[in-house]
């Protein structure tokens, strides 16, 4: 059967009213939570995964992935109107878009942002229905040692390829390695770092992790600092729609960002936040107008609107071909796939045809659906950014605990007082999540290496029991060799780049979640 | 838990709170290989066992305690912004008597108290308002996911009425 024929069948699924339902539940969310300060869609489908856990596994996969694009657009929201991004991949549109805002011109400034974020989903989730058989026919050949050299060079790209500083972003991936060594080992049944507590024999939750590292974590970075409580939101004043003019030089932008956000997003090359960056500087060296650039161009709006939902569709390409997520927010959500006995991979377009073409299909109907949330009802996600920050705060709060005992119900005595084990747990993490945001770390490697670090054992295991112990099976095919060449590379050219003082563009791209 | 803000020129002083991460990093490390290597060690026949990976992760962690340590000496870390340590404190508090009570008195009546708390440590000092609201708020919450959608949350009193 052709892409057509699967993409065809898929929108059938995707059109049945419960999937809608789903579809339509995930892009409100989602863009509530881009618009939002203090969460992203990271942290919300690390939330839902206890609450989906006895839905049904297509609905629930289609909302996370529409939790995922949502975020994308209602991220642009708050950078524009209040200056403050709402989630990472939207800190470059704060730059142009909040001048567009000041100036009266914040109207056009959303407008083109999500009319470049559709284009973009559009032509990237068409990008991923066809290139997807491709690397699900290249992948079907890879062993244990090939997926081993695959998420050895994810680890690295996520961890220590862009951030200022390569130790940082390399601690805060054996943080999470660690920590995904808890608990009873998958091929032997040997309890590893246990403590002797059998609350820690099935190893730490996602969620748990997720939800302490990004709300609770941001949650008291934002309480402790002295200058994050005062913002103030630009109204939208004068005509919501883009002129003519607007939408000359908007156009190349958005077909140049999703371009460069695709396939950033669809090699493990880092996230969306990286996509929108380099997509800003390109806008900025092909513009015909480089003197508004920093005064509010319309260009540096679109360009990186359009770039990090092309790469939100783009990260769906490794983590549902091979099974490897490039983000948090896809890391989180192979998390969810798991949940509900599925293993993204080649094999799972040939098990479950229907819920993959299913899937991807519902991405270019939530697509349509986030056009019409974003466009006409904006209006209603700027209220949201009246909320006062106590209640905001208070309510984030109430949540996350709701998700973490969600995820775990296990009770630790502390003498004769029955406790809550997770929420212990949630506020330890909270804390580490706190200290990693103070000393510059980034978290996403964590949250990584939590969910991938497992995994990369089984196959470096698997692959040393065929090969009967022999470690040179690790370097035997050329796949293996240039992943993991390109492993070290994207350790060393950018240590190399900062040494030499090229550093500050690498810590612009820092990315803090999704 | 914050630790002040003495670096405020740009001359490289040692920064002690990074070089204590690097020490905290080198424990880690060290309580890793310890609690491995004490592992009661199931007999296998596979080359690689369930203990090399958590070596390795050991020896890792042991390397980056180390390059910490040098970058905490030299002062590379970035400058930190000075912190307010009471709100973290409330928030904190919030969240210790929420873990504490959650089981005995039920989830809306601790989730009230930390969402009291939360919103006094962001200055909404108006207790009389945000208690009520809290309690009503999570009690509705309860309402919706522990009847709703089956998840399994704590019952106190409360709850127990309904």
């Amino acid at each position: 059967m052709n892409t057509f024929e699967l993409l065809g069948q898929g929108l059938l699924t995707a059109l049945q009213w419960s999937n809608l339902l789903y579809a339509l539940i995930g892009v409100t969310l989602g863009t509530a939570v881009g618009v939002l300060p203090g969460i992203g869609p990271a942290l919300t489908v690390a939330l839902l995964l206890p609450v989906t856990y006895r839905l049904d596994p297509a609905g629930s996969l289609i909302m996370f992935a529409g939790i995922y694009y949502g975020g994308m657009y209602g991220g642009s929201t708050t950078s524009i109107l209040l200056n403050t991004p709402g989630e990472s991949a939207s800190i470059v549109t704060a730059l142009e878009g909040n001048k567009m805002a000041r100036q009266g011109r914040g109207g056009p400034a959303l407008a083109t942002s999500a009319i470049g974020s559709f284009i973009a989903g559009l032509v990237a989730t068409l990008g991923l229905a066809f290139i997807a058989p491709w690397v699900v026919q290249f992948a079907l050949s890879f062993g244990p040692s090939e997926y081993f050299a695959l998420m050895l060079l994810a680890f690295m790209t996520v961890s220590a390829a862009f951030g200022d500083s390569t130790l940082r972003g390399l601690t805060a991936l054996f943080i999470g390695l660690a920590l995904g060594l808890i608990g009873i080992d998958q091929l032997t049944g040997q309890t590893r770092l246990a403590m002797g507590t059998p609350n820690l024999f099935d190893g730490i939750s996602v969620t748990t992790l997720a939800v302490a590292l990004f709300a609770i974590g941001e949650t008291i970075a934002v309480v402790a600092s002295k200058t994050a409580m005062d913002e103030k939101i630009e109204a939208v004043k004068g005509s919501v729609w883009m002129t003519k003019q607007d939408w000359a030089r908007s156009w190349k932008s958005w077909v140049r960002g999703t371009a460069i956000g695709f396939p950033i997003g669809a090699m493990p090359a880092g996230g969306a936040d990286v996509a929108s960056f380099l997509s800003y500087s390109a806008e900025r060296q092909f513009s015909k107008h480089p003197e508004e650039f920093g005064h509010g161009a319309i260009e540096g709006v679109a360009g990186p609107e359009a770039a990090n939902n092309a790469s939100a569709a783009g990260t769906l390409v490794p983590l549902l071909t091979l099974g490897l997520p490039t983000t948090a927010t896809a890391a989180i959500m192979l998390a969810g796939f798991q949940q509900f006995g599925l293993q993204p991979g080649p094999l799972l377009f040939v098990s479950n045809a229907t819920l993959v073409w299913g899937l991807i299909a519902s991405l270019l109907v939530a697509n349509f659906m986030l056009l019409v949330l974003n466009l006409p009802l904006i209006g209603l996600w700027v209220r949201l950014l009246t909320i006062p920050r106590p209640w905001l705060y208070a309510g984030i709060l109430t949540f996350a605990t709701l998700g973490t005992i969600g995820a775990s119900a296990s009770t630790f005595m502390i003498g004769p007082l029955p406790t809550s084990f997770e929420l212990g747990l949630l506020l330890l993490f909270g804390l580490l999540g706190y200290l990693l945001r103070r000393f510059g770390y980034p978290i996403a490697p964590v949250v990584v290496g939590l969910i991938l670090g497992p995994m990369a054992e089984r196959s470096l295991r698997q692959a040393l029991q065929i090969s009967q112990g022999d470690p040179t099976v690790l370097v035997h095919s050329w796949i293996s060799i240039v992943l993991i060449l390109l492993a070290v590379a994207a350790v060393f050219v950018p240590m190399i780049l900062r040494a030499r003082g090229k550093g500050q563009m690498l810590s612009a791209m820092a990315g803090d979640e999704d | 838990m914050s630790v002040l803000d003495d670096n405020p020129t740009r001359e490289r002083r040692p920064d002690w709170a990074a070089f204590a991460i690097a020490i905290v990093l080198g424990i880690a490390s060290a309580a890793i290989a310890w609690s491995t290597y004490n592992a009661g060690g199931i007999a296998t026949t596979q080359p690689v066992g369930p203990k090399t990976v958590p070596y390795i992760v050991a020896a890792c962690l042991f390397g980056l305690a180390i390059w910490t340590a040098v970058e905490a000496l030299r002062g590379d870390f970035p400058e930190r912004e000075e912190q307010q340590t009471a709100p973290i404190i409330w928030v904190v508090g919030g969240l210790i008597v929420q873990m504490l009570t959650i089981k005995t008195i039920g989830f809306s009546l601790a989730t009230a108290l930390m969402f009291t708390a939360t919103a006094y440590a962001f200055n909404e000092r108006r207790v009389w308002l945000t208690l009520p609201f809290g309690l009503v708020f999570c009690f509705l919450v309860w309402l919706a996911f522990a009847r709703g959608l089956q998840l399994s949350l704590p019952a106190g009193p409360l709850e127990r009425l309904f």
